[in-house]
């Protein structure tokens, strides 16, 4: 009999051994797909486990965490909701994250494997780390100005450091507030509803999502582009353009909005904004030159991260001559963001080169201690120095005395280019209002600021230049705010 | 036993009369490990409040002074009346009830409106007090075998008795008195394990020698029909009890206690092979007719297919989340979300809880606490001579081996799911209440089984 009970033990140290190695399999083996199986709400109650870390404005956060004693227990708070949601998006429990809290989801939920002191230890305790921070190169101070002078219109700001690419405002109206997205109550999907619904589309990004027929303002780059290749020569000699001009090809005739453009020299043609002028230029230039302008400048280019995406702004180069004249005027198929046509300003500013914006400067710890800094960014000749101040002068004298004087700023150089831009069937739809320009305060050595600002549907006649109107003074108020600023408050 | 001490004290003194060997009592080492025991579950009942409030909770001396004196209590029963007993079994116990306390306590924190722990400490006590009560008042175990046929009849009441009540969650297995839920079944157990091991005691020799051999095959010599009479009725009694009350699990471990005494009472092999084959045959049909324990089949051998089927993870795989989600260490204990599981988390799915807040090194010490539980009773059963006492503490020790696996195994993926108590974890008081009663038998079989050699004269 004891035989046979050692045999009955030996039955039972069977069990307990397929016990052991069972869990052995499905704790170590099987662990991580099990983990990682879409239907496991444990990543998900992690990831709201703890406040997520900030994104910085000028040193202080415009996010939050509100604790909702739910299974998911953190939930995004907004400071500004609405004045930075163009910069933060959303993070929500039920639709996931965008722009910076989504390319930047990982240190803000505290995944980052840089956040994890010792990674090793980390995969054994499955200790998760606290979220770190964002840090934006934002202006506090030019953000709100931007916002405020939208006023609630549809349109868009954007602003950058000429010398840098670092982006110090980016605003989008009307906006919306991310926080209302937050949870997962019921109230948020119908926040969800109400806003994708609403006709305004306060959740589109209209300075970096949006592209709009630049018009006039894109005149920058095919004056840019004529200097560069050698078309015009001297600024103040009469170019040949006959007023109105025969589209190459076509029985079309192009007219301007006012007199005095017929033969007008380059710097006259730019204040007053000539389309005959610049139209007749582009088609001088050639579509092969005038393509590779605008590229230089940024067009074209699907790649740009901010770091989230942008829009690519596109200059069509598969076009007849006809075509490629109202292209250069920035009509036909010529598009752009806002923040693109702050590119244009600031190329202009910054000799010629365009440096690729960008939004982050740096990432930190949840101590605030630097992980990763936004570091050295290519830069990109966009045309010749000399051009450059060429091109300077001409903007200046929209400011001076041209279509662009609502943009003046006392005790500053201010160059701009007023732009309003037809669109639509049969151009019936409400214009749109550009203005571009840059700002050098008298006693600094370069430009600090250029911004794009766009005004949709401004609300003025077609004839009363609402560029220089509408949208001049916003530029300048944005600018403003970027030239009193002391030098080190935004970041 | 070693006979060298006595021997070489005998070389040493010749003219002194024959020595007697002295068994060490050790019920010090019961009393230490009984401490261990209780300052480790009050540890964990700290570290629950620790981790979910970052204080001690309030109520931690008085739930380890509460646990520290039932388990006092139950060392002096032990230490009055079976001084012999091996010092595993009762510390062993009172870890593991202990443990399950402060599981189901960090379980009631996600389930506000539904506190289980009060209860459970309330059946804790109920079932010491029975272990006090079987360890002071059954003086000589022996006596069981004379009621063998008492105990089969309750036990069969016991089983039919829920037929007559609503079924709960597909299985009717419970009774439901003035509010409380009482599992008969549980307590059916441990009769049956007496009355087989009465059974086949008294009858043991006949079942293995009698009647012609009807045929041999191999080595493998299959019993003759007359002795298939009584293992064909256990089978249609489980069977039975399966189809009857839906209760895959007790039928299991009825039949599996069955065909290890039968094994271990008459050594025929031929036993384990018409065992299995009744087995499979019966389980196969049933797994394949009966739509309840069919899904069970379903959800263990496609554990994910209701995620495919977009209808969220069902409860075994929510189990499978938790214990991969434990890892090696454990995410500690109050920082899991076995909650998750839903239904049955703080009975069935106790195990869950353990997988993912101590982690594969916590499930293996409390898989080790069972073998060790089991290993003791087997020991017990080895050490005596009286082929009931044998039959007795293999019985006890295998249904507690039994019910582990059929529990731990269904939670973890390994063999379909049944609802089952894992040994003194589980929510559940009839459970609970079996499961001391379990181990007072063990109590005085070993000791038993210890004094026998105490006093001997050495040869």
């Amino acid at each position: 009999m004891a035989k046979h009970i050692r045999h009955a033990a030996f039955f039972c140290a069977l069990l307990l051994v397929a016990l052991l190695v069972n869990a052995v399999r499905i704790q170590i083996f099987s662990a991580r797909s099990f983990d990682d199986n879409p239907a496991n709400r444990r990543a998900t109650i992690a990831r709201y486990e703890r406040p997520r870390g900030n994104i910085l404005v000028g040193g202080e956060s415009v996010t939050g965490s509100r604790d909702s004693g739910e299974q998911l227990r953190y939930e995004r708070t907004y400071t500004d909701g609405p004045l930075y949601a163009p910069v933060t998006g959303f993070a929500s429990q039920v639709y996931g994250t965008t722009l910076l809290e989504h390319t930047g989801d990982s240190v803000l939920s505290g995944t980052d494997p840089m956040l994890s002191p010792f990674p090793l230890v980390g995969d054994l305790t499955r200790a998760q780390g606290r979220g770190g921070n964002v840090v934006t190169t934002l202006n506090r101070a030019a953000q709100r100005a931007a916002y405020e002078g939208l006023d609630g219109r549809r349109g868009a700001v954007a602003a950058i450091e000429p010398a840098t690419g670092r982006v110090l405002a980016l605003v989008s109206s009307p906006s919306y507030d991310p926080a209302v997205l937050s949870g997962n109550a019921a109230a948020t999907e119908r926040s969800w509803t109400r806003l994708n619904d609403d006709p305004d589309k306060p959740m589109l990004n209209r300075a970096v999502r949006q592209t709009y027929p630049p018009g006039s303002t894109f005149k920058v780059v095919t004056a840019a582009a004529a200097l560069d290749s050698g078309v015009v020569l001297d600024i103040d000699r009469p170019t040949d353009s006959p007023d109105p001009y025969r589209l190459p090809g076509t029985t079309t005739m192009l007219m301007n909005e006012g007199d005095g453009c017929e033969d007008a020299p380059l710097r006259e043609a730019f204040a007053w904004s000539c389309n005959t002028v610049f139209a007749k230029l582009g088609v001088d230039v050639g579509v092969k030159r005038m393509g590779a302008a605008a590229k230089a400048f940024g067009f074209n280019d699907a790649r740009l991260r901010i770091p989230f995406s942008v829009a690519p702004s596109t200059f069509d180069t598969s076009v007849d001559r006809a075509q490629l004249a109202l292209s250069s005027i920035g009509q036909y198929n010529t598009r752009a963001t806002p923040l693109q046509m702050a590119m244009v300003a600031a190329a202009v500013a910054n000799a010629g080169q365009v440096r690729a914006p960008y939004l982050v400067e740096r990432t930190t710890t949840g101590n605030g201690a630097t992980m990763t800094t936004a570091g050295s960014r290519p830069v990109r000749q966009a045309m010749r120095p000399e051009t450059a101040d060429v091109m300077k002068q001409l903007m200046e004298d929209v400011v001076t005395d041209g279509t662009g004087t609502n943009a003046a700023i006392p005790g500053a150089i201010v160059g701009g280019k007023t732009g309003t831009a037809q669109h639509g069937l049969g151009n019936a739809g409400m214009p749109y209002a550009w203005f571009v320009s840059w700002a050098q305060s008298e006693h600094e050595v370069v430009p600090k600021v250029a911004v794009a600002v766009v005004v949709e549907d401004a609300s003025a006649e077609r004839g009363d230049i609402t560029g220089g109107g509408v949208a001049a003074p916003i530029a300048r108020d944005v600018m403003q705010a970027v030239l009193n600023s002391s030098p080190d408050s935004g970041s | 036993m070693t006979n060298a001490g006595p021997t070489v004290a005998q070389a040493a003194t010749p003219e002194t009369p024959a020595p007697v060997t002295r068994l060490p009592r050790r019920r010090g080492i019961e009393l230490a490990l009984i401490v261990v025991a209780v300052l480790l579950c009050v540890y964990g009942y700290c570290a629950v409040g620790l981790a979910r409030n970052g204080t001690v909770p309030p109520g931690a001396a008085g739930y380890g002074a509460g646990l520290g004196v039932l388990a006092l209590l139950a060392h002096c029963a032990v230490r009055l009346r079976a001084p012999y007993a091996d010092p595993l079994l009762l510390p062993i116990g009172v870890l593991l009830n202990g443990i399950g306390l402060v599981l189901i306590h960090r379980l009631d924190l996600e389930t506000p409106h539904d506190h289980a722990a009060p209860a459970q400490l309330v059946w804790s006590t109920l079932g010491v007090s029975l272990f006090i009560v079987l360890v002071l008042m059954l003086r000589d175990y022996r006596v069981l075998q004379r009621y063998a046929y008492v105990w089969v009849v309750a036990a069969l009441f016991l089983l039919a008795l829920p037929i007559l009540f609503p079924a709960v969650n597909g299985a009717r297995i419970w009774v439901r008195i003035a509010g409380f839920s009482i599992q008969p079944g549980e307590f059916a157990k441990v009769l049956l394990a007496v009355f087989f091991a009465a059974y086949l005691a008294a009858n043991r020799s006949a079942l293995a020698y009698t009647g012609r051999q009807v045929w041999r095959f191999r080595r493998v010599q299959l019993p003759t029909g007359r002795v298939l009479g009584p293992i064909l009725a256990i089978w249609l009694l489980s069977v039975g009890v399966l189809v009857l009350e839906r209760d895959l699990g007790t039928s299991l471990l009825f039949f599996g206690l069955f065909v290890v005494l039968l094994y271990v009472a008459t050594g025929r092999t031929g036993w384990i092979a018409v065992g299995l084959l009744l087995a499979a045959a019966g389980a196969v049909a049933v797994g394949w007719l009966e739509p309840h324990v069919n899904s069970r089949v379903q959800d263990w051998l496609h554990p994910f297919a209701t995620i495919e089927a977009g209808q969220g993870p069902n409860q075994v795989a929510q189990s499978l989340f938790a214990f991969a989600a434990g890892g090696v260490l454990g995410t500690g204990l109050g920082l899991g979300h076995a909650i998750l599981i839903g239904f049955a988390t703080k009975s069935d799915f106790i195990l869950a809880t353990a997988g993912e807040e101590l982690g594969l090194a916590g499930l293996s010490a409390l898989f080790i606490l069972y073998g060790l539980l089991v290993e003791r009773g087997y020991r017990a059963g080895l050490a005596l001579r009286d082929p009931f006492g044998r039959l007795l503490a293999v019985g006890l020790a295998s249904i507690v081996a039994l019910q582990v696996f059929v529990i731990a195994g269904g939670v973890t993926g390994l063999i379909p799911l049944t609802g089952m108590a894992m040994p003194f974890l589980a929510q559940g008081g009839s459970s609970l209440v079996t499961n001391w009663a379990i181990v007072a038998l063990l109590i005085r079989v070993s000791h038993s089984a210890r004094r026998q050699y105490d006093g001997e004269v050495a040869p």
